[in-house]
């Protein structure tokens, strides 16, 4: 389900080439515009759909075995922190959705630097980054050197 | 130099360099940081970290999460899993490993802002399986992103790896990397001190079943070009369980996942006639595989065997028997959200097919073989086992470091570690992170040094394709045929058909044997000989070809790794025609290889498998 970019809504902006994890979304020197040059390598991921300001960006299922008419768009609002879709059947009937995508506001993770300085022994022990807090048990688990078999169990 | 007389090349020195920047990658940098507070730690990914690997388009589960805090399970269960779904043959020390770290990484992550969903009842994680959680994961690689963004000296993006370097002083070190960037066709040359590859593995190098556009519709992402493998290969590093490919049963033509159909919503395959049909093989799987068929639960391969044989015996299509659940609307909704979440293509194919599993029971299929690390399959790099109780045949140096000295790795990098997805590759990813920088720490002032000629020989190779295609193209009029360059295209073709045919793709019924594997390989050096004479018209034609050169050597060690193992270990993965049968006496072990980059040889061996857990 290759994306296409619409010619009288893409400004040109390049959000959808900045993103795209295949590479495959360009801009067009004639048109100035963005499109897919390498439909084959899509992998349908909607990277550039919901990173698109404009809503120029749609996708056609695969020609290969995807018959024409369907539709299925998304609105990602990072403000609200939601995600909506709505699927269009070939013979019309329609779906919708909506899933939450963030408890947190956007930017505020801790960096893993903010916290305490582990102790330098710490760097030899196996607890990582926040352990054994972070598993929410008493100490990380661990097994003896000694419990080995070789072969068939 | 003609065209590229004028390309810069920039120096980028670390402490730390994390190749690949999906959830492996992620961790490694955010423990980096963690433990290492004035190191250099530089990411590079060859496209955007904000939408890049594996979780790129999202993920609707995280299928490994212990749940120790509420005694859900026990790190020592999720190693007999994995063990009995990989019959019998994982890194229990690695596994172990991961799954006592995994918790952490998934409460890091719900701190983060990832939505997960919970029982309302117990208010515990809402459970899809034994160690699956649900999720609402459409944002969950962004979420995971900021903070390696956050934890990272700096970020290099749509910059591709193509080789590492090595140190000059010592022998079997690395030193740093080499790649060029994708859009202004700058010349690289990363010096670091410790390497973490943290690539992805292996998509199209077999033959997809969806052809032409839909080619890019493969279950693993069309970016997935086997790095994981390649980069490591090259430099000598040992690889282990290459011959682990991976089929899976999915919704027919999108792929779509069934984890959350069968084990969430409680749907069920069945026949085209309606019949249950996986007990039926019962007899016929237990004479190939023995008492691995009692297993519980059923070992994926096994499943895909049931699957393979009932389609062969003219029974196909299998469906998904979706009718009855999808009448209760709240199940109906799961099951739409799990596609839009991770997998939209196959919300596609049913809107266009009209296909309302409401209404209609969806046919499945069984896609065509992947080679990765981080599913229900383990292919990758030899690591260092765990300090702490790893037997010392897996412990020579730091956790996660590989058979080359400073080179770490994780995710589908790391072989011998099956069902960590996208959690358990975090959680790998911190793991290394942390014992790179205490590799680091312990080097002192002993830094590793790249080597002038070795860098500028490599640059050469890199622009090769370019140069190539600059003086071959004013031979012919126009098009796409040569004589004298192979497009990227051409040659990723070519591999994909060879595979196919020889090495158990699906057009073989993912069947071969020693004189197809032979044959194959031979196919496969004459399309390595062809890689020199590749075409790159542009800088994107330049990292295809560069994703086609280490698809190709990952396929290499594949196909060898193939011919050693003379069982078949995993029917339903591929068929060994000429030793059908499992063989506990002689196989109950992993295969290693190494690659001699001068001669081109490589060599194989076998190492033993530790059981640690009973």
């Amino acid at each position: 389900m290759p994306t296409f970019v619409y010619m009288t809504r893409c400004d040109g902006c390049g959000q959808c080439v900045d993103i795209c994890p295949s590479n495959i979304m360009h801009i067009d020197t004639t048109s100035r515009r963005a499109y897919n040059i390498e439909p084959n390598m899509c992998w349908e991921c909607y990277a550039c759909v919901k990173a698109c300001p404009q809503d120029a960006i749609d996708v056609r299922g695969y020609s290969d075995f995807a018959p024409l008419g369907h539709s299925v768009r998304v609105l990602r609002e990072e403000e609200k922190a939601t995600i909506s879709w709505k699927i269009k059947f070939r013979d019309g009937r329609e779906k919708n959705f909506e899933s939450p995508i963030r408890t947190t506001k956007w930017g505020s993770i801790k960096c893993a630097s903010d916290y305490e300085a582990p102790s330098q022994d710490a760097i030899n022990s196996q607890e990582l980054a926040h352990e054994p807090d972070g598993l929410n048990i008493k100490e990380l688990p661990a097994l003896k050197p000694d419990q080995f078999k070789v072969g068939v169990l | 130099m003609g065209l590229f007389s004028g390309r810069k090349t920039v120096f980028v020195d670390s402490d730390i360099l994390v190749i690949g920047g999906g959830m492996a990658g992620c961790g490694a940098t955010y423990e980096s940081r963690y433990w290492g507070r004035d190191k250099k730690v530089v990411v590079v990914e060859k496209a955007n970290i904000e939408r890049s690997g594996a979780v790129a388009q999202g993920l609707y589960a995280i299928n490994c999460y212990m749940g120790m805090q509420w005694n859900e399970n026990q790190p020592e269960d999720h190693v007999r899993y994995a063990r009995n779904d990989l019959m019998g043959l994982v890194r229990e020390d690695l596994g172990y490993d991961i799954a006592r770290h995994v918790d952490a990484t998934v409460h890091l992550f719900e701190e983060w802002g990832l939505p997960i969903m919970k029982d309302p009842k117990t208010g515990r994680y809402l459970r899809e399986g034994k160690w699956q959680i649900m999720i609402h994961g459409e944002s969950f690689k962004p979420i995971v992103a900021e903070a390696a963004r956050k934890a990272a000296t700096k970020v290099y993006n749509r910059i591709m790896v193509t080789h590492l370097l090595m140190d000059k002083k010592k022998a079997n070190r690395v030193a740093g990397a080499v790649g060029f960037n994708v859009r202004t066709g700058e010349f690289y040359v990363f010096r670091a001190k410790a390497v973490i590859v943290a690539a992805g593995g292996a998509s199209h190098i077999f033959k997809p079943r969806s052809v032409g556009e839909g080619m890019g519709r493969t279950w693993y992402a069309p970016w997935s070009s086997a790095s994981a493998y390649a980069l490591p290969i090259l430099v000598g590093a040992k690889m282990t369980q290459m011959e682990n490919r991976i089929v899976l049963t999915r919704f027919k033509d999108g792929y779509g996942p069934v984890g959350a159909y069968f084990l969430h919503l409680k749907t069920y395959t069945e026949n085209a006639y309606g019949k249950e049909y996986e007990s039926t093989w019962y007899e016929s799987i237990k004479e190939m595989v023995g008492d691995y068929v009692n297993h519980q639960p059923v070992p994926t391969c096994l499943r895909n065997h049931a699957f393979l044989e009932e389609v062969k015996a003219g029974r196909g299509p299998i469906r998904m028997v979706t009718k009855e659940a999808f009448q209760d609307p709240h199940k109906e909704t799961i099951g739409w959200e799990n596609f839009l979440g991770m997998t939209i293509g196959q919300a596609v194919v049913w809107a266009s097919q009209n296909i309302d599993p409401k209404e209609v029971n969806p046919e499945l299929t069984t896609s065509e073989p992947y080679v990765m690390g981080s599913h229900a399959t383990c292919a990758g790099a030899w690591a260092s086992g765990p300090e702490d109780y790893a037997p010392d045949e897996y412990q020579w140096g730091y956790n996660r470091m590989m058979t080359v000295d400073g080179l770490f790795g994780a995710g589908d990098t790391i072989g011998g570690t099956a069902h960590k997805f996208s959690s358990g590759s975090f959680a790998e990813g911190r793991i290394a992170g942390k014992a790179a920088i205490k590799y680091i720490n312990d080097l002192g002032k002993d830094s590793p040094e790249i080597s002038e000629a070795e860098y500028e020989n490599l640059e050469k190779v890199v622009f090769q394709p370019m140069e190539n295609y600059e003086i071959g193209r004013n031979e012919i009029v126009a098009g796409t045929v040569s004589p004298s360059y192979l497009l990227p295209m051409h040659g990723l073709l070519r591999l994909e058909k060879i595979m196919d045919e020889y090495v158990g793709g699906i057009s073989s019924h993912y069947t071969t044997n020693e004189p197809m594997l032979t044959r194959g390989l031979e196919l496969l050096a004459m399309l390595k000989e062809d890689l020199d004479h590749l075409g790159a018209e542009d800088l994107l034609q330049l990292q295809r070809a560069w994703e086609l050169q280490h698809r190709v050597l990952a396929s290499e060690s594949v196909t060898h790794h193939t011919m050693f193992r003379t069982e078949t270990r995993w029917p339903g993965y591929y068929y060994r025609a000429d030793h059908r049968k499992l063989d506990d006496t002689d196989w109950h072990c992993f295969t290693l290889s190494r690659y001699d980059r001068e001669s081109g040889d490589w060599t194989m061996e076998k190492a033993p498998v530790y059981h640690i857990i009973d």
